[in-house]
């Protein structure tokens, strides 16, 4: 059901855990529905020197994640808000119909860090990022 | 990769619950009857004769398994033909009456729910009962529940996903004191625990032979001398008038002969089948936040369901496929809906925990070294998925 690329990402992610000073954080997703995704980033210089996730999903979940980071890893801030879930979904060498909501997840994880890091810098992202579907409820309480 | 780490070991199979093999024992059974004793049952010349006894000889060893009368046996397509026969033949034929209420439960397998959904559109009412967080239902629901116009009570023997074992026989004695037909679909109990259908007063039972090393597309359903249903496949006059279509000889030959092995010895196998299940369920419970689901005792001596808190079941299933081990979870990802099993939700679950749930069902094929393994593999692969999970904290 899943392609070899997802299979790797999956089996094998990239840039997981939490980045140290990260400048911009943002989480999209809900535990009902299943899928979580938080991605950290450390910006300078309009550069993503650092990029990591955690995700809390399925198999396409954590793959799109994945796949998201390496594909903004060292670019500019101006690449990154360019990522769409298209661009994912084709470096993963496709998606399933019904996990196709997965790598939309992903680029709106993208979004929502890059919104929480031009907030921290006192600029209004919404002109720059536009609207994140940031379907976050108050789930984090999960764990211990 | 996936397809590198799974060379590194052997497959062990742990989704019994949803199918099986066909027992090499079975299969030999069955071979004349696709080659050499091809007949239409219905003739009388040489390739077909010996069919007919073939099949008496099958329907006497699927009513010998439950205690049935070899005439009260009507074989099927297979476990969903024998639920929706009895659910919609009853019904149908109740309504004639004017009775036309139905009372079921929650956790139902689909051919049950779907099949009572159908009933519905067509102007029947139907109660759904409520279980306990055990995935227990109690007779005293069912004896509120029943109701003049009640037609049919159908509970399931024992849950698919979650293994309970319903209080069948007080729920018959209840039916049988109110004079409601009661119908149990027993697809996961056969040949797992020991049913004896005059004793615990159950008037219709479904059974799937693939679920017990027959092959799939054969079942049965047991129908008590008396009570009437209308036909749910007309046609020839096979199975006395009642299913048409010509016999699934083969099929029918593997099922007798499966169900005979299945439950030769149901006390020893169960006793092997616990060794294993217990030994995956303390493995896994030494997790933190971690919950057996289903009744602790009264449950499928091969049956261990679990939820684990801040992840979710297809990753876990991936890796542990990754890891050669084939398993099931409850989760949605692992069908095209959104929502999580309708059982877990049903025993009190919350979605979000609902989703983190994994199915380990073994049969007497398994090892006790396998049930190790699997429990080992079990909290690596919930140990890695947690750490990347950004909803668990160590």
């Amino acid at each position: 059901m899943y392609s070899e690329k997802v299979m790797d990402h999956f089996m094998h992610p990239r840039n997981v855990g939490e980045v140290e000073n990260a400048n911009g954080i943002g989480t999209v997703g809900n535990a009902t529905c299943g899928d979580i995704m938080k991605m950290y980033l450390r910006i300078e210089n309009d550069v993503i020197e650092e990029v990591s996730f955690k995700t809390f999903g399925c198999g396409a979940a954590i793959a799109t994640s994945s796949m998201a980071t390496e594909m903004i890893k060292g670019r500019t801030v101006k690449d990154a808000l360019n990522l769409t879930n298209k661009a994912v979904m084709e470096a993963l060498d496709g998606l399933p119909p019904v996990k196709v909501h997965c790598s939309v997840l992903a680029e709106q994880a993208v979004k929502a860090a890059l919104s929480d890091y031009y907030t921290k810098q006192g600029i209004d992202p919404l002109p720059i990022v536009g609207p994140v579907m940031n379907d976050v409820h108050e789930h984090d309480n999960l764990g211990e | 990769m996936g397809i590198k780490e799974r060379k590194m070991s052997k497959i062990i199979y742990a989704d019994n619950a949803a199918t099986t093999p066909v027992s090499p024992q079975v299969l030999q059974e069955m071979l004349p009857y696709f080659t050499e004793n091809y007949g239409n049952a219905s003739t009388v010349y040489s390739v077909g004769r010996g069919n007919r006894s073939a099949i008496a000889k099958a329907r006497k060893q699927v009513a010998d398994a439950i205690g049935a009368v070899d005439s009260e046996i009507y074989f099927t397509a297979g476990g969903s033909e024998s639920d929706n026969w009895a659910v919609k033949g009853v019904a149908k034929k109740q309504a004639e009456k004017g009775k036309k209420h139905l009372i079921t439960t929650k956790i139902e397998h689909h051919a049950i729910l779907h099949t009572m959904e159908a009933l519905e559109k067509e102007g029947f009412e139907v109660t759904y009962l409520p279980v306990d967080s055990c995935g227990l239902v109690t007779p005293q629901q069912v004896e509120a529940a029943i109701r003049p116009d009640t037609a049919l009570v159908s509970v399931m023997y024992a849950n698919n996903e979650i293994g309970t074992i319903e209080p069948i026989g007080e729920i018959g004695e209840v039916c049988r004191r109110h004079g409601v037909i009661f119908h149990t679909d027993a697809v996961q109990a056969v040949g797992s625990v020991e049913i004896n259908v005059k004793e615990q007063n159950i008037d219709l039972l479904s059974m799937s032979g693939h679920k017990f090393n027959a092959p799939k597309g054969i079942g049965a359903l047991y129908i008590r001398k008396g009570i009437q249903l209308i036909n749910l496949i007309d046609g020839g006059s096979q199975e006395k008038g009642k299913r048409a279509g010509t016999e699934n000889v083969p099929g029918i030959v593997g099922l007798g002969k499966a169900i005979e092995l299945a439950t030769s010895d149901i006390p020893a196998k169960a006793e092997k089948l616990k060794e294993m299940r217990d030994i995956v369920i303390r493995k896994a419970l030494s997790l933190p936040k971690s919950r057996l689901n289903g009744h602790p005792e009264n449950r499928l001596p091969g049956n261990a369901n679990f939820c684990f808190e801040g992840i979710e079941g297809e990753g876990m299933l991936l890796k542990l496929d990754g890891l050669g081990i084939c398993a099931a979870s409850g989760s949605a990802c692992t069908s095209a809906s959104l929502d999580p099993s309708h059982v877990l939700l049903a025993i009190g679950l919350p979605h979000e925990i609902a989703h983190g749930s994994l199915r380990i069902t073994f049969s007497d094929a398994n090892t006790t070294e396998e049930a190790e393994f699997i429990g080992d593999r079990i909290i690596q692969v919930v140990t890695e998925l947690r750490k990347m999970s950004p909803v668990w904290e160590d």
